[in-house]
């Protein structure tokens, strides 16, 4: 049994090499599979002109040293500038628009868990009655249901045919509450904002419920999945011999057991997190990351696009880290 | 009849599976008096754990009682609703499972496992608990500052004794054992069984001892019960059984019961293999086996007889 | 389509016998073939079944569904129906195309590297294993953003995003059946690699690769689409249903909800097909063991 301490040191070494990989690979696929500059000024400028803007960029050196050049600015923080909007700084864009899709994320990630945990224990009770195929169903459309389309199709009746709730973006104009947290339902309530609270609350519903549900779909299955195989276990006999409500032994000991090896597989939920998010705020002009990074693609600027996806890669490798230290925290198995 | 604290009649406990089926308990009668201590004997595949588990109404789909009658203490258990049951189970009637290593909540403290469990049938408060559930694991013989430890922290054999703890944690009238001792090692066997039995001395309850191995049985139990293939063969005193075997597949297995002191001795097995519960053999479902079968034995099936005051034998002998 | 219905019927109750309890998976696996089959037909039989010329203006603008247009016309005027028809084409090329380039790519390399093992393959599982960790679109966009549009970039793409998962999968059976014991005894006759691989590791593989394979299919379809979306993809005029929808969307304030509806329409149901088939095999293939 390692001690705590040393496994959530290697755990933080491991993640090192990990970075450099995902970070080199971005960059490989970012300066090797096409050539930033011809793009940028329509492949037919003249020759000098994109020499001098290679050598301003510092495309010219050999690949190591421009990674190396690379590793060196993102130690200090600098994602790069943007190409279009006179040279400002990835990262400060990137913060900009990074509470908005937190906000998406979280609503989303609520709405997830519990819609996956239900539906999941509900048809691991009732194995292979109608009720359980019908929810194995759910879990499989929900993950074919094209973000972009379910989102249209919510939109189409909730907001065109019903009206009961906007299209999209996040909040009424002008009604922005005062920014705390940059969670402008958190800020409303703190700033005891009521009409900013209904608008935003408003706002989020639509696009929440679209990325809450395409997440759900995984955490059905694993949740019957887990609890199935918890259900058989003996212990859970053991514990009905013993006269505890099925309640009790339902939520209390198969739950919790299940969801350990749930806990694990929200690190890959959070990189499909992340790529939902990008079609989902693009669907409903939610102003976060994901509908900063399409307009940029749409504009073709590179240093943008690459910095932000190397953001992304950065959240991953942080939130996988945290997951996976939480979990040593909650198993004891691995503690003792 | 007021001392007979659970009276079997007539039970029949099947499995409806995809290929038939399967007949697990099929006319089993018995009764354990307040404080007895019985052993049922059987090959796997017997019926015996299904029997043990039919008592507490624990058998997993698709198996179901069939028929028959469980009263305890008077009440049929198979006609209470799940309320009721609940309300026997781990209070009146407990049970000590098999296999220790899988028996506990892994995530739990073995703590919190015995103050849940005093807790959800009695109303006390959580420091009172926590005290019984002190004392109760000092009677099976575990340290007190191992109250806050996780059930990967402990042995086998001491994690068979928190089984055993639990099961007694509220004073039950009767504790089922299925097989406690089979994962355990030969030493810890011992000190489970000694255990079980001084706990038995101590509080008054009845004891059942479900295990396929005979020579536990033979020295700690008052009555015995020998099961096969579903149906009880033979039921009589340890010491009738000891002496005065009467069915066949007894008489096997005392044969096959290894004796330290004999210098020489030839370990008989019991030739075939137990029959498929799916397809039953007609007539008596030990003949294929039976040294001694005659016309009859495959013909009928042989009726619970009284060969004498009271060891009951299934056989036409 | 009513003799379809009665022998697939048919043909279901003859497969119920075999395993009554696996029903429904069958019912999911046959429904699964018949969407992908019929995306194929309309894929391979566009130009006769297609009423219109997709890429030419043969109505009034948006158009409502109606006799001439069933699925209406999109802003430019032309039929949607004949889009989404020779939509199907693009979409089947490019998965199908990216589906075996990274099945091509990924397993050999996955055989190589876990029969070797060693530092090679713990450097090269290292970096399979990050990118398999990597949100797929994200590195798609990042693919796709620098290749430009068109369809052969769109295929290398995907088909990069999705060699990890091949190489995983092979990795994993060589890694399990290195260990086992047949291949331990093989080893001490004196079996030469190559029977090795062909003979023993190979065949215990491929009854997993049809799930691998659709499941794999489907991801890459809501991908493709995901990447046309954004406006990565293929230029226009070609029929494309992410990009289809794309244009379609801005209409909707108007109530005018065809030019986007039936595209993403087309995306989930060829994205079920997939899925279904892939499911419901992977449940009859490996069901579970408690039999209730």
């Amino acid at each position: 049994m390692v001690s705590l301490r040393v496994y959530i040191a290697r755990r933080i070494l491991l993640s090192i090499p990990m970075i450099f990989i995902l970070l080199g690979v971005v960059f490989l696929v970012m300066r090797v599979a096409g050539d930033p500059v011809s793009a940028i000024l329509g492949g037919h400028a003249p020759r000098e002109q994109i020499e001098r803007i290679k050598e301003q960029l510092g495309l010219n050196k050999p690949l190591i040293f421009q990674f190396f050049d690379y590793l060196w600015q993102l130690l200090h923080g600098d994602l790069g500038r943007s190409l279009i909007w006179g040279q400002r700084p990835v990262l400060d864009e990137i913060l900009e628009h990074f509470p908005a899709t937190l906000e998406l994320s979280i609503c989303s990630f609520i709405i997830s868990i519990f819609i996956g945990i239900f539906t999941g224990v509900y048809s691991a009770r009732r194995y292979n009655k109608p009720v359980d195929h019908s929810i194995r169903l759910y879990g499989i459309v929900t993950y074919a249901l094209f973000i972009p389309w379910i989102g249209l199709i919510l939109q189409l009746i909730f907001a065109v045919y019903l009206g009961w709730l906007p299209t999209s973006l996040r909040i009424d104009t002008l009604m922005e509450p005062q920014t705390i947290t940059g969670l402008y339902v958190l800020d409303s309530i703190l700033t005891l904002n009521t009409p900013s609270l209904v608008s935003s609350v408003r706002h989020l519903i639509l696009p929440s419920i679209t990325l809450g549900i395409y997440l759900s779909g995984i955490f059905t299955r694993l949740t019957r999945t887990h609890m199935l195989e918890v259900l058989e276990g003996d212990f859970i006999r053991a514990a009905r011999a013993r006269g505890l409500p099925e309640r009790t032994v339902i939520y209390k000991h198969a739950l919790k057991n299940a969801f350990i090896p749930i806990l694990t597989m929200m690190g890959l939920q959070f990189a499909m997190l992340l790529a939902g998010a990008i079609l989902t705020e693009t669907t409903f002009s939610w102003p976060g990351m994901g509908t900063f990074l399409a307009e940029r693609i749409l504009y073709r600027d590179f240093t943008t696009v690459q910095g932000t996806i190397v953001f992304f890669a950065f959240l991953i490798v942080i939130v996988s880290l945290v997951i996976d230290i939480i979990y040593v925290y909650i198993d004891p198995r691995i503690r003792y | 009849m007021r001392d007979r604290l659970l009276e079997i009649e007539d039970l029949k406990v099947y499995y409806y599976v995809r290929e038939g089926i399967v007949k697990a308990v099929d006319d089993v009668d018995f009764f354990v008096k307040k404080g007895e201590i019985i052993g049922i004997v059987g090959e796997s595949g017997s019926g015996k754990s299904t029997l043990g588990l039919s008592i507490l109404r624990l058998i997993p789909p698709p198996g179901r009682i069939v028929g028959g009658k469980l009263l305890f203490d008077g009440n049929d258990l198979i006609k209470l609703d799940d309320r009721e049951m609940l309300k026997i189970r781990g209070k009146r009637i407990s049970m000590v499972f098999q296999d220790p290593m899988t028996s506990l909540n892994p995530l739990m403290k073995i703590g919190d496992h015995l103050v849940e469990t005093i807790m959800t049938h009695e109303k006390v408060a959580r420091k009172r608990a926590e005290e019984r559930a002190l004392s109760l694991l000092d009677n099976v013989g575990i340290l007190p500052d191992r109250f806050n430890d996780y059930p990967h922290q402990f042995s086998g054999g001491m994690r068979q004794r928190v089984g055993i703890a639990l099961a007694i944690a509220l004073n039950p009238d009767l504790v089922i054992a299925d097989e406690p001792t089979t994962a355990l090692d030969v030493i810890v066997q011992a000190k489970i069984l000694d255990l079980l039995k001084s706990l038995r001395d101590a509080y008054g309850m009845a004891l059942i001892l479900i295990t396929h191995d005979l020579s536990i049985v033979l020295e700690r139990c008052d009555k015995i019960i020998v099961m096969y293939a579903g149906h009880l063969v033979e039921h009589a005193n340890s010491a009738d059984i000891h002496k005065n075997p009467k069915h066949p597949y007894t008489q096997g297995l005392l044969r096959s019961i290894p004796n330290i002191e004999l210098a020489d001795q030839k370990l008989e097995a019991i030739p075939g293999s137990p029959p498929d519960l799916l397809n039953p053999p007609k007539g008596c479902r030990f003949w294929p086996r039976c040294p001694y079968a005659k016309k009859k034995c495959y013909e009928k099936d042989p009726p619970l007889i009284d060969a004498e005051h009271g060891h009951l034998v299934r056989c036409f002998l | 389509m009513a003799s379809r219905l009665s022998i697939s019927r048919l043909i279901v109750s003859r497969l119920r016998k075999l395993s009554p309890r696996r029903g429904i998976e069958y019912c999911f696996t046959l429904i699964g073939f018949m969407i992908i089959a019929l995306i194929v037909s309309m894929a391979l039989l566009a130009p006769f079944i297609a009423p219109y010329d997709p890429i030419k203006k043969v109505g009034e603008l948006l158009e409502s569904p109606n006799t001439r247009f069933i699925m209406g016309t999109d802003g430019i005027g032309r039929d949607i129906f004949s889009r989404i028809i020779y939509g199907s084409q693009i979409v089947m090329y490019i998965t199908l195309l990216s589906m075996t380039l990274s099945f091509m790519c990924g397993v050999p390399l996955g055989l190589l590297s876990g029969y070797v093992s060693g530092k090679p393959d713990s450097l090269l599982s290292l970096i399979m294993d990050s990118l398999y960790a990597f949100p797929g679109l994200i590195l798609a966009i990042a693919l796709a953003v620098m290749l430009g549009p068109g369809v052969v970039s769109m295929a290398i793409s995907l088909t990069v995003v999705y060699i990890p998962t091949y190489f995983r999968m092979i990795r994993g059976h060589v890694l399990s059946l290195k260990e086992s014991l047949f291949v331990e005894a093989a080893k001490a006759v004196g079996a030469k690699n190559r029977t090795m691989i062909f003979k023993y590791i190979f065949p215990n593989v491929i009854p997993s690769l049809p799930i691998i394979l659709s499941l794999n299919a489907a991801d890459a379809v809501l991908t493709a689409a995901a990447l046309s979306f954004l406006g990565l993809g293929i230029p226009a005029p070609t029929p494309d249903w992410g990009f289809d929808l794309k244009m379609g969307h801005g209409y909707l304030a108007s109530r005018i909800w065809w030019p986007s509806t039936f595209p993403g329409l087309m995306i989930v149901l060829l994205t079920l097909g997939f899925s279904l088939f892939g499911e419901g095999l992977n449940e009859i293939l490996s069901p579970r063991l408690r039999e209730r």
